[in-house]
Order: C-alpha cells, then sequence, then structure tokens
C-alpha cells in the first residue's frame, strides 16, 4: 500500500496502440504538450513495456494485434495499471460487428480504468489518470 | 573504515548521488522552462529511483542472466568510484595522489563499458543495435577526451593531481586551453549521453537502446549511476579547465550541457563519428601544437 503510494508519484506510460485510427494517439501526445504538462505529476511516456507502470491500450483488439497484446501484458514488470483508451478499446465502439474484431480489452488481461470518448478529450484523460491514482493508493 | 565511509557516504556513493539527483532535477525543470512548461517537483528523481525499486525485475528468457544482472551494478559501482576520487580531490585534497587524473579517466569509461555488455547481453536486437552504436560513440568521443587531456597536462607540465589545478592558474585562460576546454565541452556531452549525441539510446528511434530489456531494480542501478555521472562528469571538467569546482562553475557547466541537449537535434552514429574524427581531431592536434609552443 504505500510502496503504491510511491509508484503514483511516477508513472511511466507505455502506449499499446493495437489497430488505432490515430485520433486516440495523437489526444495521448496533447496531454505531454505544455498546456497540460503531464511531467508535473512525474507522468512520462516510455518506449519499452520493460519499463512502464501504466499501459494505455487504445483502438480496436483485432485478430492480429490478440496474441500481441497478451504478450506485452505478460512481458511487462507488475504492479502494471492497465487502462481501456477510447470507445474502441473500452467497448469495440463503432467496430462492434466487424468480422475482424475479437473481445474488448477487458475480457483478455485485467483493466484499471477506462477512458471512454471517440477520442476522449486531455480533460478525460487526466481524469482517468486521477482514477487510476485513486484506485492504486487503495482510497476508491 | 574511514576509506569506507568516503566511498559509500561523504563524496562517494550516497554525496554524489544526492548531488546527481538535484543536477538531474535542474536538468529536467531548465528543459520544462525552455518548452514553456512547469516541469517535475524537486524529489522527482528520487520518487522514480524509488518506484524503479519496488517494480518486479524481470530477466528476458535468453538474456546471459549473469552479464545482465552484473552490469548495472558494474556501471554503478564504477561511477560512484569515480565520484569519490574527484569529490575526494574538492573536500579533502590531502588525500588525492599523483595520476588520480587517469584513474577517473578510467573509471569514467567503465559505465558506457558497462552499458555495452548489459545491452549485448540482452537478447534483444534495438539492444544490440544500441549496444554497437554506444561503442562506436566511446570510440569518438575517447580519442577527443584524451587530446584534451595531453592539453592540460602540457600546460600544466605533467601536472596529474587533481586537487592542485585548485592552486595554479585555470588552464581553459590560455589560448591552447580555450580550444582544449571548447573540446571537452562537446565531449562532455558526449559521455553523458545527451542530445545530440543519444544515438545509442535514442528513445524515438529504437526506444532506449541497451535499456530496453531492463525493468526494475536493474533500471534502477543504471539511472543511478547517470545521476552520479551528471554529478562528476561536469565536476571534472570544472577542475580541469576552470580551476576549482565552485557550485556556480559546475551549474555553469550543467546548464551550457542542458541547453544544447535541447536546442540541438540528434546527430546520426556516422556524423557522431565524421565530428570527433574528422573536424575535432584536427583541432586538437592544434591545440596540442600550440600548447607545446607555449600559447
Amino acid at each position: 500500500m504505500d510502496k503504491l503510494k510511491i509508484l503514483t508519484k511516477s508513472i511511466w506510460v507505455f502506449h499499446f496502440g493495437s489497430a488505432a485510427c490515430n485520433n486516440c494517439d495523437i489526444e495521448i501526445l496533447d496531454v505531454l504538450t505544455p498546456r497540460f504538462d503531464a511531467e508535473r505529476f512525474g507522468i512520462k511516456l516510455v518506449g519499452s513495456i520493460k519499463h512502464a507502470d501504466a499501459m494505455l491500450v487504445s483502438g480496436i483488439i483485432t485478430r492480429k494485434t490478440a496474441p500481441m497484446l497478451k504478450e506485452i501484458y505478460s512481458m511487462s514488470p507488475k504492479p502494471l495499471a492497465v487502462i481501456a483508451f477510447g470507445s474502441c478499446a473500452s467497448s469495440q465502439g463503432m467496430f462492434k460487428n466487424s468480422c475482424m474484431r475479437t473481445v474488448p480489452v477487458d475480457e483478455m488481461i485485467p483493466v484499471d480504468a477506462y477512458i471512454p470518448g471517440c477520442p476522449p478529450r486531455p480533460e478525460a484523460i487526466i481524469d482517468g489518470v486521477v482514477k487510476v491514482i485513486t484506485k492504486l493508493r487503495g482510497e476508491l | 573504515m574511514t576509506t569506507l565511509f568516503h566511498y559509500l557516504i561523504f563524496p562517494g556513493l550516497l554525496f554524489a548521488l544526492a548531488a546527481g539527483m538535484i543536477a538531474s532535477w535542474i536538468e529536467r525543470k531548465v528543459t520544462a522552462r525552455v518548452q514553456w512548461r512547469v516541469g517535475p517537483p524537486l524529489l522527482q528523481p528520487l520518487y522514480d529511483i524509488m518506484k524503479l525499486f519496488i517494480k518486479e525485475n524481470i530477466v528476458p528468457e535468453h538474456a546471459h542472466y549473469l552479464t545482465f544482472a552484473a552490469a548495472p551494478l558494474i556501471s554503478f559501482v564504477s561511477a560512484g568510484l569515480a565520484a569519490t576520487i574527484i569529490g575526494m580531490s574538492i573536500f579533502f585534497p590531502s588525500h588525492s595522489f599523483q595520476g588520480d587524473l587517469i584513474v577517473v579517466a578510467y573509471l569514467l569509461v567503465i559505465p558506457p563499458m558497462a552499458l555495452i555488455l548489459g545491452g549485448a547481453a540482452s537478447a534483444n536486437p534495438l539492444a544490440s543495435l544500441g549496444a554497437s552504436r554506444e561503442m562506436k560513440m566511446v570510440l569518438s568521443y575517447e580519442l577527443i577526451f584524451w587530446i584534451a587531456l595531453i592539453v592540460v597536462w602540457i600546460k600544466t607540465g605533467g601536472q596529474l593531481n587533481l586537487s592542485l589545478f585548485a592552486v595554479k592558474e585555470a588552464v581553459g585562460a590560455s589560448f591552447s586551453g580555450a580550444i582544449a576546454f571548447a573540446l571537452m565541452l562537446i565531449t562532455m556531452q558526449a559521455k553523458l549521453g545527451r542530445v545530440p549525441f543519444d544515438a545509442s539510446e535514442a528513445e524515438t528511434e529504437i526506444s532506449g537502446g541497451p535499456y530496453i530489456e531492463y525493468s526494475g531494480p536493474l533500471l534502477g542501478f543504471f539511472k543511478m549511476s547517470q545521476h552520479i555521472m551528471l554529478a562528476a562528469v561536469p565536476a571534472l571538467v570544472s577542475i580541469i579547465f576552470l580551476g576549482g569546482a565552485g557550485v556556480g562553475r559546475y551549474v555553469i557547466l550543467l546548464v551550457i550541457v542542458i541547453l544544447a541537449e535541447n536546442t540541438n537535434p540528434r546527430l546520426k552514429i556516422t556524423q557522431c563519428l565524421r565530428l570527433f574524427w574528422f573536424f575535432l581531431l584536427p583541432a586538437g592536434l592544434i591545440a596540442i601544437i600550440l600548447a607545446t609552443l607555449g600559447y
């Protein structure tokens, strides 16, 4: 519990873009720009899952990316917070009846927070991160 | 006992680590201000390290376990030893010995070597790419580093004791010394692995290079040795060229590193090699000739 409090002070985020249409990706970058400046809270984007404390999954999980998502999750050092980012990752969104979709993210790996929206606004992203932090601190 | 105290606590590991964390915070804060942001709080580097030590440690299946696990520790221990010798010459000048400059120069090569070992042992294509780039980087900047040291050696008449640089006239004040100082500033940037010479870890290109497979405490040891290097290398340059390492001189050198980092694009590894060997090497040789002529 105390350990997880330290974790919430420095969250390094890995971005898993699974067949996303790039709107979510651009909104993630918006959070890191000077207007919102996520580094104030120690949040940083990293390039390798081995360094990550949180994983953002954006886009629909297709048949091609489903095994990759499973492998990436199994590679990650725990504790890891998984955030389903955008309508596609949370509930399959407009691809609900597509022949290429598999399952929503939470049926494959444990998800800590959902950020709905197509794409979610940066304010919604920050709200989602705050929810993850309160959950990790055990205050939820 | 006192030796152990000096190594572990005062000018050594703990003190250098604290100084390096503050330096790292200054780096991130100045970077944030350059980009018109607010930047992280003062304790952010400490939180990062503490966070890494509670994380799970993963060793890749095909990695060479011993080399993979030993590399960060070797890097941390030798960076700490270099920082101890530099710190002793600042805080306890009587403990310095003739030739400690050479010892420090050798010790400062070990962290990049450990990084090469660790990257090559981690069984990841991007890590081996990063390790090979790091190797070329070491080959490029070490040449110029030693040439700058030779200029210093000639200018001071065979002076190799770090604590005696403080009492002499600053080497950087003479003409050849100024050239050597400029070369050393570029070398310092490369030794610290900062942009424009960060091709070996290139976050956006090979996502961390040799660090890519490291997680948890082992990554924490690498981060800590980076912090120590950030404290030690500018202090060393300040002692050699500016005649002593005051806080003011150290911070000026640090801010030069940070501003160069924030206003330059990353060089490709071929461009780094060309810059060091074909542009800076002739300048270094001219500096040596000028120094022998007494300028």
